[in-house]
């Protein structure tokens, strides 16, 4: 018996080697294994042993099966890993086919200015100050000590409703307003973003229609020095560490000193280049120190207290950020332009 | 205005500072220099030379072969093509081997005959020739008879000069004149004036001014000062070289010597003078009034003007002659025959003659001065000088005084500045040293300082000065901007923040943004046509026009976001881009005021618009084409991102200019009722065929409602700790009954255990009767506290089906 199942054993052992079939493995496992397997056919001889020999030949059976067993085991591991592989490489796709994305909008480069700007100066501590667009002659002009005869106020230059009303020509009348709503309180520090209307002809420079940014500070010992150092850190976070500006004396009846404020042209670093016209300078805000009749007006004792001001001309900054060469992009919203500013 | 380097020279040295330079530390101290013109383009060869005889060229008609004597020792031989060359003129001539602009000169045969140079036009020595007369433009120039032959032209002609242009701020006004700008370089470089003195080089001879002229003014709120000089026997001609040069290196024509001198000493002062013809003043007096109604006059220009009761002239005894400050009359004008001239000096009010100088579209190089207000003190040194040099070059006799009415004089303007002050308004630690230095510099007269405080007189000239500050002003651009120190704001911080409505704003810009639509801008003004499209904020209100537009296309303020949107995307679908989702944040406007007497209301509204395929196509999506739902999507998931879900319903009320049946009202809940916020929808198809759009959906909400609603602090919510029991039913109702009742009356039904409520299916046509549709809900049960039974679910949900058949007569599909 001994033998009969130690031969049993080479057989199987030979024929499940050469499988290469799940099925016929199958096949063998029932044949050798089953309930009517011929491990168990040999295995019914056993009651006929006797009482020694029975433990051993049991022994040599549950050998010859643990065999058979981990043959099977191995085998069908194999062909299951086959298998696996096969229903991958089944699954393949190809990967450079386009996928299904996200829908795409984006915010408009003009406000995306607008944004950027506003958190530059509220990390400085500015709150944001916003006003109507259609405003009094009284904002607009006089309380900025521009006074009714003053040439800047001709009727050519600006969008009348009325002989009172017109589209605002600057955000500098949300300074007005703000001055007064503190009442005397110090200090202000604001900025006033929003759209402007200019009776301008339009072309690659100039819009009827463009927006503003204006900042004002008022407090009990604002210097000059002050807005430099301000205006300073604003074109570092704005136009990187390391730019730097220039002052230049101008005129704007609201403000005493005023300037003209340069900053070194980011693109060429100052050494010139087509953006700054060889100049090396970018010339992109107007400030100075506010006015004493404009302070007095919004309610504030020149004497006693002092602020700067400035202003820049977004579509300008934008422009010069962005490299576009004509303002009237911003408001044809060709889907090709303004779709173009996005990410970070 | 165009300062001449060469003529600052009179008044400043300029030695050892380069033309360049100089625009440089002008530029930097205050005053934008634009450019610096060199008036020599680079010529060199050329001089003077006499035409001694001119002849036909043998084998050409217009060219002429003429002898020059250049000063060369022998005579050339050149041939010139121009029509004007003459025997006996001297002209500019170019030798061999001269250099002009893009041009040198080689010994040449022209059609066979010897040219030995060239006889130059204005144009050929880099002149602004449109300065000359006509004959002059078209052909050589032709110089003075005096001039000396064989001189280098570019002495002749005074071009070895640069022009810095100055780019004055209206404040500036003092630099309108070569001793102004003298004034400045002077402060600028910190170098010694020498000024002309009129007074000491004029001599008066023959009579009294005032037996031949006398002089009045009517209203001295409006010319303060008039003066006038008579000066007898001129002889007109035109001026010597050196005036003609320096006008037109300043850009003004040369006409004659008594002209020329007036505008010569307009540019020396800045102070606007007039030369009238004496003998066609009548009556012997000149005057300072208003024009009458119905006068009419003809200025210098030729043109007949009417005048009006607001325009200041000056009159003789019968008639204006001149419009004060702006223009002299055609009848005075000083010609070849003049012989007596009345020289007018004066101080006009700037806004009258702006005004007048606008209404009648004439502005001239006198009225732009008065305009900016000149120096009080300049009218009678201005006088005296042009009457002396006209004395010189036009042989006038200068009659004895000056004939005026009001006067020059002015209170002397003292100003006190304290040291401190200054410093701590610049940042600066300058002493009272320094800043005495640099208001010498300027030439501000400075007392001694008690208790740090200074008196400085300000000079009349500089007329923009009126406070400390403007005083401040001076001494941080003299002592320069760069030096003054960079510091940061001491004192209280203050955090900064944006506000609610700001935050609200930017959060859906962002979130739209995210959510596929792109933000557009459009402008403030449409047609007035447009602002009768979507009236719905605006239903029974005024739209607001302005009052001198520049075109119809934008006259009106906005009343309503989506005209323009739909120009946008007309625009864009005209290119090929028709997949559209855009969004714009703006203010629309419109009054109750018939007449406008205040501001009109101002409302920031959020547009949207979304037209072609909801996806592109691509190898596994079909290109769909966007619908109502998906517009809808949008706005639900903004008002969910707001925490407004729940508040807002829709009615499908058609609104104007929308798709009748695929529209809606918005309106937000509150206790106290309903707002309606917004309109969505389809355009309506005839105007979507009018402007030739596709399928296109567009809604528009206010803002303000939202900003003021809008849940803008987070609450934790416990999470959910039992299952919940999902209950599925479908009723079929009448196609009328929208499925927003049904859900409503679910809710309201539903009580407290009801958690949730989606519409899973509609099904119409098909085996439905017709008229009836089938609304397939999907209801969730849960309770926060435990497990939810059969019985405790039923019992509720038996309740809303009760309610859905009692109200809307819905039969339950089984």
């Amino acid at each position: 018996m001994k033998e009969k199942l130690e031969a049993l054993k080479v057989e199987a052992l030979a024929k499940l080697q050469e499988v290469t079939d799940p099925q016929v493995l199958n096949d063998l496992r029932v044949k050798y294994l089953g309930k009517k397997g011929e491990l168990t056919e040999v295995l019914r001889g056993m009651g006929g042993l006797s009482a020694e020999e029975r433990p051993v030949i049991g022994q040599v059976a549950n050998l010859v099966r643990s065999a058979i067993e981990e043959i099977i085991s191995t085998k069908q591991e194999a062909f299951q890993q086959q298998e696996t592989l096969g229903r991958l490489q089944a699954e393949k796709v190809d990967v450079t086919l386009p996928g299904r994305s996200l829908p795409q909008g984006g915010i408009h480069p003009l406000n995306r200015v607008v944004q950027e700007i506003e958190d530059i100066f509220i990390g400085m501590g500015y709150k944001v100050a916003e006003g109507p667009e259609v405003e009094t002659d009284y904002y607009n002009f006089e309380a900025l000590n521009l006074p009714k005869d003053h040439p800047a106020r001709d009727m050519q230059d600006s969008f009348y409703l009325t002989d009172d009303l017109l589209m605002r020509t600057q955000t500098s009348p949300v300074q007005v307003r703000t001055m007064q709503a503190m009442n005397g309180e110090v200090p202000v520090k604001i900025i006033c973003p929003g759209k402007v209307y200019r009776r301008d002809d339009d072309d690659a420079t100039h819009s009827f229609q463009f927006h503003q940014i204006e900042g004002l500070v008022i407090g009990s010992n604002i210097r000059m020095s002050d807005l430099k150092g301000t205006l300073n850190q604003f074109v570092k976070e704005m136009f990187g560490p390391s730019t730097g500006i220039r002052l230049r004396p101008s005129f704007f009846p609201f403000t005493e000193p005023s300037v003209e404020v340069d900053v070194s042209c980011f693109k060429c670093g100052g050494d010139g280049c087509r953006l700054c016209k060889q100049s090396g300078w970018l010339e992109i805000l107007g400030a100075g120190m506010v006015h004493p009749n404009v302070l007095r007006m919004g309610g504030y004792d020149p004497e006693k207290y002092s602020g700067f001001a400035f202003g820049m001309g977004v579509e300008r900054i934008a422009m010069l950020k962005y490299g576009i060469d004509d303002i009237r992009y911003f408001y044809t919203n060709d889907m090709g332009f303004v779709k173009q500013f996005k990410g970070i | 205005m165009k300062v001449s380097t060469g003529w600052l020279t009179d008044y400043i040295s300029l030695e050892g500072v380069t033309a360049e330079e100089l625009a440089d530390k002008i530029t930097t101290a205050g005053i934008e220099i634009d450019g610096v013109e060199r008036r020599n383009k680079g010529l060199s060869g050329i001089v003077t030379g006499y035409v001694k005889s001119k002849e036909k060229h043998p084998d050409a008609d217009k060219l002429n072969v003429c002898i020059v004597d250049a000063g060369q020792g022998e005579d050339l031989q050149i041939v010139c093509g121009a029509k004007n060359v003459a025997a006996g003129q001297k002209v500019p001539v170019a030798l061999v081997g001269a250099k002009l602009p893009g041009l040198e000169i080689k010994k040449a045969k022209l059609r066979g005959v010897l040219s030995q140079g060239m006889i130059c036009s204005a144009k050929e020595l880099g002149l602004n020739d449109k300065l000359l007369p006509k004959e002059l433009q078209e052909g050589i120039l032709v110089l003075p008879e005096n001039t000396e032959v064989g001189q280098d032209i570019t002495k002749v002609l005074g071009l070895n000069d640069e022009i810095l242009e100055f780019d004055l701020t209206p404040n500036r006004s003092d630099c309108l004149s070569m001793i102004g700008a003298a004034y400045e370089v002077s402060a600028i470089l910190g170098r010694d004036l020498n000024l002309p003195d009129p007074a000491a080089e004029l001599v008066e001879a023959g009579g009294t001014a005032a037996d031949s002229i006398s002089v009045k003014i009517e209203d001295e709120a409006f010319c303060s000062h008039y003066a006038v000089r008579y000066i007898s026997g001129v002889k007109p001609a035109p001026s010597p070289l050196w005036i003609q040069n320096r006008l037109m290196a300043a850009g003004v024509r040369p006409i004659n010597n008594i002209v020329d001198i007036t505008n010569y000493v307009m540019l020396e002062y800045g102070q606007p003078l007039h030369a009238f013809d004496g003998d066609q003043v009548e009556g012997g007096t000149l005057g300072v009034r208003f024009a009458r109604e119905g006068e009419v006059l003809t200025t210098l220009d030729g043109q007949e003007r009417k005048l009006e009761p607001q325009m200041l002239v000056i009159a003789d005894g019968v008639k204006a002659v001149g419009l004060a400050g702006v223009m002299g009359g055609l009848a005075t004008e000083v010609t070849g025959e003049t012989v007596n001239i009345v020289l007018e000096s004066a101080k006009f009010d700037g806004g009258t003659v702006r005004k007048t100088s606008r209404q009648l579209g004439l502005r001239s190089e006198a009225s732009l001065r008065f305009e900016k207000q000149v120096d009080p003190k300049a009218v009678i040194p201005a006088l005296n000088r042009a009457a002396a040099l006209i004395a010189r070059y036009a042989d006038g006799t200068v009659h004895e005084g000056i004939v005026q009415a009001g006067s020059d004089a002015v209170p002397d303007k003292i100003l006190t500045l304290s040291l401190e002050k200054l410093n701590n308004y610049l940042g600066t630690e300058l002493s009272l040293l320094e800043v005495k230095t640099l208001f010498g510099r300027l030439r501000f007269k400075c007392g001694d300082a008690a208790q740090g405080v200074v008196e400085v007189q300000v000079p009349s000239r500089r007329g923009d000065i009126s406070y400390d500050v403007d005083l401040i002003e001076e001494i941080a651009r003299l002592y320069g901007y760069d030096n003054i120190p960079t510091t940061l704001i001491e004192g209280v911080t203050t955090p900064g923040a944006l506000t609610r409505k700001q935050s609200v704003r930017r959060e859906l810009r962002r979130m739209l943004a995210l959510g596929g639509y792109q933000e557009v801008m459009g402008y403030s003004f449409i047609q007035p046509e447009q602002s009768k499209l979507f009236p719905a904020f605006s239903e029974g209100s005024l739209p607001v026009k302005l009052a001198m537009p520049m075109s119809e296309e934008r006259s009106v303020l906005r009343t309503s976001l989506l005209p323009q949107l739909l120009d946008i995307a007309l625009y864009n679908t005209n290119r090929r881009q028709s997949d559209l989702a855009l969004f714009e944040i703006g203010n629309v406007f419109f009054t109750d005021e018939e007449q406008l007497t205040r501001q009109p209301r101002e409302l920031p509204v959020l547009g949207l618009l979304l037209s072609g395929s909801r996806t592109a196509k691509q190898w596994n999506m079909t290109a769909e084409p966007v619908d109502f739902f998906d517009l809808k999507g949008a706005l639900e998931s903004v008002f969910a991102y707001l925490g407004l879900t729940g508040r807002v319903v829709y009615e499908g009320d058609a609104p104007q200019d929308y798709h009748p049946g695929r529209s809606a009202s918005i309106y937000l809940l509150a206790e106290d009722g309903r707002t309606r916020i917004g309109t969505m929808g389809q355009l309506h198809p005839e105007l979507q065929r009018k402007l030739d759009l596709e399928d296109t959906y567009v809604a528009e909400l206010l803002l303000q409602p939202l900003y003021d609603s809008a849940r803008i602090s987070l609450q934790y919510s416990e999470l959910q700790r039992f299952p919940g029991m999902e209950r599925d039913i479908a009723v079929v109702v009448d196609s009328a009954v929208p499925a927003g009742n049904l859900l409503t009356s679910i809710r309201e039904n539903g009580g407290t255990l009801l958690q949730n409520v989606q519409v899973f299916d509609v099904y119409t046509g098909g085996k439905m009767e017709s008229g009836k549709k089938s609304v397939a809900i999907s209801l969730l049960y849960r309770h926060t506290e435990h497990t939810l039974t059969d019985e405790e679910v039923s019992e509720v949900h038996e309740k809303v089906v009760a309610a859905l058949q009692q109200t809307f007569g819905a039969e339950l599909r089984k």
